[in-house]
């Protein structure tokens, strides 16, 4: 493990903690929304603890809300959250062969966590980049969580300081390396593609699952590019 | 929100997250499987930056919201630090809200 902390570096652990303080600030308006909508102090800390999936929190609490039953919510969440399993897969080696690596390892998997090991280069750094963004994203997700549930609505929407726009250019940023194989380039903009025409008809998180159809492009003949 | 509702959606959650990790230990991939896996998590997430960068609720999310990423996107591919990728895709939406664009 100690090696592991080693090669986190300042540059590393910079990109994290910027990643962790948007995340904090959207967690405390998760803590807030749903105080907001009549539920005590401690769910959004109970959620935000054992489910640990900001997009499906928000989904869960916003049903609820709207007059959905618990039951859709659960639904709808679990929807979101099965592109974890695939994310899953391609990184499992990550976490190490202990039974204890695995169990806490894969409560961290995240879609930030996920884009930082897969922008590394080396496995090593990879390790860190894993368990440094998810330890720093649970730690900053929960504590902002609980500060916006027990201070309430004196915070403002996210939206205003242009928070939603910061994760998917985070992502974009940390994926930009892997799209410079062509292969892998055709491969994401189709699926992009399929994701946003599928959005308007199926449920949220199915479009995302429906991208993996862009891993046809891999099997395309490509005409060689001449120069 | 219930108790059980919360209990639920973590342990099926959980379920998605685990699965993967202890999979790969029981079956032996080949290399050509390990490299598709590796780029099907790259589609997931350039499908997330899409949904997530150009529509809310199913529906169009407005100017503000994709200039923004795009600025940061722009700043990442002439190797801007991340920090300043993020910081400018929030500022610009920031301002282009403040501004009155949707």
């Amino acid at each position: 493990m100690r090696s592991i902390w080693r090669t986190l570096d300042a540059a590393l652990l910079r990109d994290v903690l910027a990643i962790a303080a948007g995340a904090a600030v959207n967690g405390a308006s998760f803590g807030a929304i749903t105080v907001a909508s009549g539920s005590p102090w401690w769910m959004p800390v109970l959620m935000s603890v054992v489910i640990f999936a900001g997009g499906a929190q928000f989904m869960a609490v916003g049903i609820v809300a709207a007059g959905g039953s618990p039951a859709a919510a659960v639904l709808a969440g679990l929807v979101l959250n099965v592109r974890h399993l695939p994310f899953g897969l391609a990184l499992g080696d990550l976490l190490g062969r202990s039974w204890f690596g695995r169990l806490v390892g894969s409560h961290l998997l995240v879609d930030e966590t996920v884009a930082f090991a897969l922008a590394q280069r080396d496995p090593v750094r990879a390790r860190t980049a894993y368990w440094a963004c998810g330890a720093t994203l649970f730690v900053a997700w929960n504590a902002g969580d609980l500060a916006g549930a027990l201070v309430g609505q004196s915070i403002g929407d996210p939206g205003a300081f242009g928070l939603d726009a910061a994760f998917p250019a985070a992502l974009l940023a940390l994926v930009l390396p892997s799209l410079r194989d062509s292969a892998t380039l055709r491969a994401a903009v189709l699926g992009a593609v399929v994701a946003l025409v599928a959005t308007p008809f199926v449920p949220a998180g199915v479009p995302v699952l429906l991208a993996l159809v862009g891993l046809l492009a891999l099997r395309l003949p490509v005409p060689a590019v001449r120069r | 929100m219930t108790v059980l509702a919360v209990l639920l959606l973590a342990v099926g959650t959980y379920a998605f997250r685990v699965a993967g990790p202890f999979l790969r230990d029981r079956i032996t991939l080949s290399d050509r499987v390990r490299e598709l896996m590796s780029t099907a998590a790259t589609v997931l997430l350039v499908a997330l930056v899409a949904t997530a960068s150009l529509t809310k609720s199913a529906h169009f999310a407005g100017w503000a919201l994709p200039v923004g990423v795009a600025v940061g996107g722009l700043a990442a591919w002439r190797k801007a630090p991340f920090v300043l990728v993020v910081v400018l895709a929030a500022a610009t939406t920031a301002g282009l809200r403040l501004a009155g664009v949707a």
